[in-house]
């Protein structure tokens, strides 16, 4: 992406997505968080555009933004009262320690690494699947990736059943 | 670097929702902390799906038209960890209901049961 409009939104993008996620983790307010998490994942949403990711932008809003989102503001809604306010817990600043070394370890890591880059200018069939990327996406769901496939969708029933075994009115039979 | 930067800031991504996952006393935020690094690796795998050359495409004598549809792999790994997550968040707030409705605590610190 080396024109400028590119640049300007990969930034914005950048800096709504940090910005938003630094505050779900600070904010007190419970409810508020979840809502800057739906900010955080439409953000995503929009970066997953810029990676020739039109598919899995689109589901990143259906699911996260759609379910995920409006299944924790509910959470929230049930519990609240008794949360007064999020605070931090008293290992913090072991927290903070840990995620600094961390970021320090992994940006040092990718800075360094050799990666196998594509060409700048892409073979055409490599052109031509970044184009129809849905239709690449299905096939190979269906084909090389078939078994996860069946079996993402026997874990979905399991965690579907689970949920409602675990809500479920203790002495209601 | 263009991949590099996609990678550094999924890396901030990542730490920022491991700090909240060991910091917040509330349940729910340790969740929406859960996806915040769930949607991290998410955008690393669409990164190199994106910026990098598949393994087959580096065989000797590989003929583009026959490796191109390996360079989405990145992207359907992230299709099955948004299964994942989905059935993860589902769980993880059933559990939240069931120990809030037992307890009356959403606080991480006051629920000790299983401490000796």
């Amino acid at each position: 992406m080396d024109n400028l409009f590119g640049e300007i939104v990969f930034w914005a993008l950048a800096v709504v997505t940090v910005g938003s996620a630094l505050l779900v983790v600070t904010i007190r307010d419970v409810f508020r968080a979840a809502l800057l998490l739906a900010t955080t994942f439409m953000g995503i949403a929009g970066l997953f555009v810029m990676l020739n990711a039109e598919f899995l932008a689109v589901v990143q809003i259906l699911i996260y933004v759609g379910a995920i989102s409006v299944l924790l503001v509910f959470a929230v809604m049930l519990t609240r009262g008794v949360s007064e306010g999020n605070r931090g817990t008293p290992v913090q600043p072991v927290a903070l320690t840990v995620a600094a070394l961390l970021l320090g370890v992994l940006a040092w890591s990718i800075v360094q690494a050799e990666w196998n880059l594509l060409p700048t200018d892409l073979p055409a069939p490599f052109e031509e699947v970044f184009i129809t990327t849905p239709q690449v996406l299905g096939r190979l769901l269906i084909s090389e990736f078939v078994l996860p496939f069946e079996i993402a969708g026997v874990l979905l029933l399991a965690a579907v059943v689970g949920a409602l075994a675990l809500v479920r009115e203790s002495g209601e039979e | 670097m263009d991949l590099e930067r996609y990678l550094l800031l999924s890396a901030v991504l990542f730490v920022i929702g491991m700090y909240g996952a060991l910091s917040r006393r509330n349940i729910i935020t340790v969740l929406m902390s859960i996806e915040i690094m769930f949607n991290a690796v998410i955008l690393t795998l669409v990164a190199m799906s994106r910026f990098i050359t598949p393994a087959a495409a580096r065989l000797p004598g590989a003929d583009p038209a026959d490796v191109a549809h390996w360079l989405l792999t990145g992207q359907t790994l992230a299709v099955f960890i948004v299964v994942v997550a989905a059935a993860e968040v589902a769980l993880g707030l059933a559990l939240v209901i069931s120990l809030f409705r037992h307890k009356d605590t959403v606080d991480v610190t006051e629920v000790n049961l299983l401490r000796h």
